[in-house]
């Protein structure tokens, strides 16, 4: 693999964009868990498949769409998809929760249609669905790239108040931070990384990127920062260790990346339990 | 009136969240330096009036001052230490530390893309300990018992170095034994640091000795003074003050312990 690695351009796409979305994907998985969002994310995975299969059914339809990435209509339906939600919350106050299956079956039901409006599609679909190590092109890349620095910088700028906000919701408005504002910033920044997650786990797969190792890593992790380290740790390893089998078994690397996430899952709870039944 | 020697001035308050007034021409100073309680039977507007009083929902009538600022200007919140009642029902999973959970405390101080300095360590260390929780520093938020974890919120709430320290109903969740010395560390902040306190509580029998000065609230204010005069209320002047709920009070002032809690 390491000479296929320096050999084709498609697995040096792969491996790097792998080791992007292992850091991104966790990164706001975390807040997105202690927030009690995790659903979200599923929701706006679905939306983000209408985007794809819109752009794709573009592409096929008309001529001056074929050059265009699918990622960036991706990423627009997602973020308007966050948008909506946001909305949705505001018009449910008392059944906030609401928002989640309305914009989930809306964005597959979307999706379906496009397909069904395209006779199937020829390309790889199926790929969005459950992620590709060939599929990544150099302007993925690249897109993905500039999306984790720009999440990045915000998440470091902006750490305390996120931290602030995802404790004590309350607590932050009344020491006069805006948080509706950051709140938008935080949503776009998830419909973004759930976009860029895609390509190589697939959309069905994404949200489990983002909360399966912070699953892990908080049974253990003492403190805020700590949770991070280990979820962007665990993250890495599901990733970059779910595309080496997956290219040597040929399998997809969507499902092997987030089995070895479940795997290690599974390995916290249990050391857990055995030092919690030992050290009584 | 001088308005310096005000911290908090409330003029003809109104509040209601939907049809019904929730408050009713409330009107209360807290002079600086003083310790007040604010009691009253269940619902009867108590932490709306806290709402109101740091800025979480503006009311449809009257006037709030603070620090002598109208509060749609006031922009030093710094000032003001918060401890919720939820503060006790917050998500007990959340892998926090206690000095994460204080450090963000600071968060309004330092302002936006600032980080935390070697002072900031500092003070955060000093505020747990000055509510005795030093030992439990790298401890993760959920594995205190309710009364540690109130005193992380407060040590959160003194963290910024307020003039004025706002507590609703601190004790519930507190250990009977721990109450006691809850309110000495109250009182302590009040008495050696000068911090400002506005109390809401359950727990008049305990705290009538404590504090300096008393409200009664049941969504009118049925009294105001200092804790003097509320004491030469006769029993029955009490029962009038809280209406249907005198039973529930009047058994919290029997006990003394302050160990039975409604919320
Ligand atoms: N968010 C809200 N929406 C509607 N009504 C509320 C809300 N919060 C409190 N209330 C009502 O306002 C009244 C006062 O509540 P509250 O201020 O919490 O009382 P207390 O703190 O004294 O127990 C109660 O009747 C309560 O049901
Ligand atoms: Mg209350």
């Amino acid at each position: 693999m390491i000479s296929g690695l320096l050999q084709y351009e498609f697995l040096q796409n792969a491996f790097l964009t792998g080791m992007i979305i292992g850091v991104i994907a966790p990164l706001l998985g975390v807040f997105i868990v202690v927030r009690r969002l995790s659903l979200i994310a599923d929701a706006l995975s679905h939306v983000t498949l209408a985007g794809i299969a819109a752009s794709l059914l573009l592409e096929k339809k008309f001529m001056i769409f074929s050059g265009l990435n699918p990622l960036y209509m991706g990423m627009a339906f997602s973020v308007g998809g966050s948008l909506f939600i946001e909305k949705l919350r505001t018009v449910y106050k008392h059944y906030q929760e609401l928002a989640i299956p309305i914009i989930l079956s809306g964005g597959i039901g979307l999706g379906v249609i496009f397909i069904s409006l395209a006779d199937g599609f020829n390309t790889d679909l199926f790929s969005y669905l459950f992620g590709s190590v060939s599929a990544v092109s150099r302007a993925d890349l690249w897109t993905i790239l500039i999306i984790s620095i720009l999440v990045i910088a915000l998440v470091v700028l902006l750490y305390k108040e996120l931290f602030l906000l995802s404790f004590d919701e309350e607590y932050a408005r009344a020491t006069g931070i805006a948080a509706k504002t950051l709140h938008f910033i935080f949503i776009i920044m998830v419909a973004l990384v759930i976009a860029a997650s895609m390509r190589i786990v697939g959309i069905l797969l994404v949200s489990s990127l983002m909360t399966l190792p912070v699953a892990a890593s908080i049974r253990f992790a003492k403190g805020f920062k700590q949770t991070i380290f280990f979820s962007i740790l665990f993250g890495e390893v599901s990733v970059l260790g779910g595309l080496f089998l997956s290219y040597y078994l040929d399998l997809a690397p969507g499902g092997t990346i987030v089995m070895i996430a479940v795997l290690i899952l599974v390995l916290a709870i249990w050391l857990k339990k055995r030092a919690a039944t030992r050290s009584i | 009136m001088d308005t310096n020697d005000y911290i908090v001035q409330v003029q003809d308050l109104y509040y209601r969240y939907d049809k019904e007034n929730v408050l009713e021409n409330i009107n209360l100073s807290i002079k600086k330096g003083s310790f007040l309680a604010i009691v009253g039977p269940n619902g009867s507007g108590k932490s709306t009036l806290l709402k109101l009083m740091l800025g979480l929902i503006k009311p449809q009538q009257g006037l709030i001052r603070l620090f002598g600022q109208d509060i749609n200007k006031f922009k030093e919140q710094h000032k003001i230490g918060f401890v919720s009642q939820k503060a006790n029902s917050f998500n007990t999973g959340f892998p926090a530390t206690v000095f994460e959970v204080v450090a963000s405390g600071l968060t309004k101080k330092l302002g936006l893309f600032n980080f935390l300095r070697k002072t900031d360590h500092v003070k955060i260390k000093q505020a747990i300990e000055s509510v005795g929780m030093g030992k439990f520093l790298d401890r993760n938020i959920g594995e205190l018992s309710g009364g540690q974890q109130q005193r992380v919120f407060i040590a959160r709430a003194l963290v910024s170095e307020p003039e004025l320290l706002i507590l609703d109903e601190p004790t519930v969740g507190v250990d009977v034994q721990n109450v006691n010395s809850f309110y000495g560390m109250l009182e302590t902040l009040n008495k050696e640091k000068g911090i400002t306190l506005l109390l809401v509580t359950h727990d008049i029998g305990t705290i009538s000795e404590k504090v300096t000065n008393v409200a009664c609230l049941n969504k009118n204010m049925h009294f105001h003074g200092s804790a003097e005069e509320f004491e030469q209320l006769k029993i029955n002047d009490v029962s009038e003050i809280y209406g249907h709920d005198v039973h529930v009070l009047t058994h919290d002032h029997h006990h003394h312990g302050g160990g039975h809690l409604h919320d």
